[in-house]
């Protein structure tokens, strides 16, 4: 039994904001089957005794004083924008137009 | 000339700075076209970079060893006023407004930017193939990948068309293309060099580090740009481990070294372990207490960091939305913002990255999240234990830097599996953070090419593995007459 199904690629994908033609999800169920059977054996030396290390080094939380600073400007921080209005990002519509 | 010479001949006026960036844009116009090893050629700015440092020298400013050096950028740090791309089509065009802390850094520090290097797309990738701008061809041979993700780099640097590049390694992406290109590269302790400024991958793992064509030059590099950054909150406040002056001791009589029993043997190269076990034979000649040392979790690790990395890229691609920067895909006023935000990373990304970006998904989605990536965070736990409890009886580890030699384009492009094995020496160090360095130890008899070994030390000590590295090289340096690359078919007469 494959561990991933086309299906469930499928659902992943719109998870992850992708619009994946089929011929893709054909192409992805099958590779995915052989990674995640590869990668699953992770669960065989994982028992519950181990903890998780989520980073390398353990973190700290780094505190700075609560000074203004200098960052980009507004042309700056618009200059990479696919499109702009007014000084504005402009994006599509968010909500449906109502009725 | 070395990076190193090349900066004293500057600081002498031997040379201008103005002079040295004329010769290596003229060494790209020549090797560009068989390598592609550039994304983008800076040839404008690097000139007038190099004549502020003349100008600067001219009226007396002290200035570093490496000022009117140039350098190559991966391009996955962003440059000021120069185009980003990370490789990718999503972000073709982009030219960032602020510098990453490396490249500000090296900037401040004099040296001069050539331009921005090929890589696989978001530094996933150990071949540069997965660039959406069509892979980089390594010099030792053109039908052969120059490693990845940071392939550009190292071909640029094997091609002699830099003295010195930029690269970043989250599973090798270093280590692995300096193996395959004769070339040193390395991974300095994760948190020692800024990921500000780094378009981010795998957060926990990636790492900013240096490409060159000898140890000295690598740790000078290395100095340059590592040190505690206040705007990367992973960032380590501590003294930079003090690299140049290890990269010049070529003495390892008072080190025990390790060699990892995981970490050879079966489904390694022969001739990748003939060099690797000449090595291994000439650090004991030069004193170093030789051990063998098992790592029993390294088995796990490249299953663990297939799991760990998309995760993280799954997290920190989300930011490819289409709205404040980047490719904006069928927004013709009648589609909603998430749809634009699907059809343009459907369009944008490349298969690689879209494997990832689900893979991660996966990963960490409800019901499966304890199964894979709580699994792959306890195996780092193992990992890191390895690590330390090898570090008590030793003081680096070795290895081979790749399983074989460069493999040619296009071999593992349809088995994803094949392509992470690339990976699969470098891939420990990455998961526990410490350090490790890959020196060219000879060519395979049966092609040839290049072959890398790696030193692994603990964190912060990454001047013990520039030690061992400029020990190696200095006594593989007699044999062959000169650096290995010396041997290229690039290689200048």
């Amino acid at each position: 039994m494959p561990a991933i199904t086309r299906d469930e690629v499928a659902h992943l994908a719109r998870l992850s904001r992708l619009a994946l033609p089929p011929e893709e999800l054909d192409t992805l169920a099958s590779q995915l089957d052989v990674i995640i059977s590869s990668v699953a054996k992770v669960q065989e030396v994982a028992t519950s005794d181990i903890p998780p290390s989520s980073h390398a080094l353990p973190l700290e939380n780094v505190e700075r004083v609560d000074e203004v600073q200098p960052g980009l400007n507004q042309e700056q921080a618009l200059s990479g924008a696919p499109a702009v209005e007014d000084g504005r990002f402009r994006v599509p519509r968010i909500l449906e137009e109502e009725a | 000339m070395s990076a190193a010479q090349l900066g004293r001949a500057i600081a002498a006026g031997e040379i201008s700075a103005v002079d040295a960036t004329r010769a290596y844009l003229a060494r790209i116009g020549q090797v560009e076209s068989d390598i592609n090893a550039y994304l983008h050629v800076d040839a404008e700015g690097a000139l007038e970079q190099a004549r502020q440092v003349d100008e600067q020298r001219a009226a007396g400013a002290q200035m570093g060893p490496l000022a009117g050096v140039p350098v190559a950028h991966k391009d996955i740090f962003a440059t000021k006023g120069v185009p980003t791309t990370a490789g990718s089509k999503i972000l073709h065009g982009w030219v960032p407004p602020y510098d990453a802390t490396v490249t500000a850094r090296l900037r401040a520090a004099g040296m001069v930017i050539l331009g921005k290097t090929n890589l696989d797309e978001f530094a996933m990738g150990s071949s540069t193939e997965n660039s959406a701008f069509g892979p980089t061809r390594n010099p030792w041979d053109t039908t052969r990948i120059p490693g990845g993700s940071s392939g550009g780099s190292s071909a640029a640097v094997a091609a002699f068309a830099a003295p010195l590049a930029t690269g970043t390694d989250t599973g090798g992406s270093i280590r692995q293309p300096a193996a395959v290109c004769g070339l040193v590269g390395g991974k300095p302790t994760y948190g020692s060099s800024s990921r500000y400024g780094l378009i981010a991958f795998a957060s926990s793992l990636d790492t900013p580090g240096p490409f060159a064509r000898d140890v000295l030059d690598a740790a000078l590099l290395h100095e340059a740009f590592s040190g505690y950054d206040p705007r990367d909150s992973t960032s380590i406040d501590r003294p930079v481990p003090p690299v140049v002056q290890a990269a010049q001791r070529t003495d390892v009589s008072d080190l025990r070294i390790g060699v990892v029993r995981e970490l050879g043997g079966e489904g390694y190269q022969a001739g990748v372990l003939q060099r690797f076990n000449e090595t291994v034979a000439l650090l004991e000649s030069l004193g170093a207490k030789v051990v063998e040392v098992s790592c029993p979790s390294f088995d796990t690790a490249l299953a663990a960091y297939y799991l760990i990395a998309p995760s993280e890229a799954s997290s920190n691609l989300a930011r490819f939305d289409a709205m404040r920067y980047g490719l904006r895909v069928g927004d013709d006023g009648t589609r909603s913002a998430e749809d634009v935000m699907s059809l343009t990373r459907a369009e944008g990304f490349g298969p690689e990255v879209k494997r990832r970006i689900i893979l991660g998904t996966y990963a960490l989605s409800s019901g499966y999240y304890d199964a894979y990536y709580g699994s792959a965070q306890q195996v780092r736990t193992l990992i890191k234990r390895d690590f330390d409890a090898a570090f008590e009886d030793v003081d680096v580890l070795i290895s081979p830097s790749t399983p074989t030699t460069a493999f040619p384009i296009g071999e593992r492009t349809d088995d994803p599996m094949a392509m992470y094995l690339a990976d699969l020496c470098t891939i420990p160090t990455n998961l526990a953070g410490n350090a490790a360095l890959s020196v060219p130890c000879g060519l395979a008899p049966e092609d040839n090419l290049p072959v890398g070994i790696q030193v692994m030390a603990p964190a912060m000590r990454d001047d013990r593995a520039y030690q061992v590295g400029g020990a190696i090289e200095a006594a593989l340096r007699d044999t062959w007459g000169g650096d290995l690359l010396s041997r290229s078919p690039y290689a200048p007469a």
